[in-house]
């Protein structure tokens, strides 16, 4: 079983974004707290107009500074955050050490990187900002999220046939 | 106060918000920060079809499940009782522009004057709706990951392959916006 769970992982950290560190078993409630994070975090992303379609058009013709701004001090505070938990050995609420998993480069960052510039400037919306703006009553958009989980899908069929 | 919230959020509040994501996901269950393997546990879930990258135990990442779904409520909540009753304010040269394509709407958050259901059956609907959702969809997945889990919570690790695919995340959006955009626009 623990070889299962190993191969799992291994195949899921060929995409790095998809490991979950934590080993602890938990009832299904305690994913309430991720709603609840989720919740705060579309509120902050429509009130400050990250899910703009007019918003993007401007970063991406340097018109404004706005989007630069929020995508800058994110990662300006996600970075002292990071170092502050390396730095004090931080855990988690459940007591268990946090773990990072570094990335390692491969073409896809580059291919797949311009693909998804090239989809972000069409939809005005990165993956995030599509499950809010279907929230602000933009339905249609619907259809740019199922179109989404289509274009996840083709990759993950000709995966194997993409140069990586 | 609740004028205040009902007000846009300026930069320097809602970037270091955002940013305070990546510690709260870590801290309250060591989770990284990534929005776009949301759209992979959906296809892990729904229709695996014996693909290698989508047999995985996706019940083990149902929190990003959770956490998107939280998105999308919060989306609703935002608009329902903290809504900006004013149109949204865009630089003037952009206003020019887009005038020129017939879009001057500025109400809401995506320009309804080209992103509607009656849109979708025509050319520049499709394109930018189907098309681009899928490019999204497909590129970030190539790229294994999006602004969240490579512009954030990348970069907030320090990760160069996050800081090249960050750079080819502009890259690509400055070439579209610019010089492919006003085609489909004129269509």
């Amino acid at each position: 079983m623990q070889q299962n769970t190993d191969t799992d992982i291994q195949l899921r950290e060929l995409d790095a974004m998809c490991v979950n560190e934590s080993r602890l078993q938990h009832k299904w409630y305690h994913n309430l707290k991720y709603l609840a994070i989720g919740i705060l975090f579309g509120i902050v992303f429509v009130k400050s107009e990250v899910v703009s379609w007019f918003r993007i058009q401007e970063m991406f013709r340097l018109q404004s500074f706005h989007m630069y701004g929020i995508i800058g001090s994110a990662v300006v505070v996600g970075m002292i955050s990071v170092f502050l938990i390396k730095k004090f050995n931080i855990k988690t609420i459940y007591g268990e050490p946090i773990k990072f998993s570094p990335k390692t480069f491969n073409k896809g960052q580059i291919y797949g990187g311009l693909i998804f510039g090239f989809g972000w400037a069409m939809t005005g919306a990165c993956p995030g900002p599509l499950f809010a703006q279907i929230g602000t009553g933009a339905t249609v958009v619907a259809v740019t999220l199922l179109s989404a989980i289509a274009g996840t899908w083709v990759y993950g069929k000709f995966r194997d046939k993409l140069p990586h | 106060m609740l004028e205040f919230l009902k007000q846009p959020w300026p930069w320097y509040i809602a970037g270091p918000l955002i940013g305070l994501t990546v510690p709260a996901l870590l801290i309250i269950g060591n989770k990284s920060f990534g929005i776009s393997s949301s759209l992979r546990h959906i296809c892990a879930s729904c229709m695996p079809a014996n693909i290698p990258f989508f047999k995985y135990d996706w019940k083990k990442e149902v929190w990003n499940l959770f956490f998107v779904f939280g998105i999308f409520l919060g989306g609703a909540i935002a608009i329902n009782l903290l809504s900006n009753p004013n149109p949204i304010e865009v630089n003037p040269k952009l206003a020019t522009e887009l005038a020129g394509y017939g879009i001057t709407n500025f109400n809401n958050l995506v320009p309804e004057d080209i992103i509607n259901w009656q849109s979708l059956f025509t050319l520049k609907g499709f394109l930018l709706m189907v098309v681009g959702g899928f490019l999204v969809g497909f590129g970030t997945r190539y790229a294994g990951g999006c602004t969240s889990g490579h512009a954030i919570m990348g970069l907030s690790n320090l990760q160069l392959p996050s800081l090249i695919a960050t750079i080819c995340f502009m890259v690509g959006g400055f070439i579209m916006a610019n010089l492919i955009l006003p085609f489909i626009l004129s269509l």
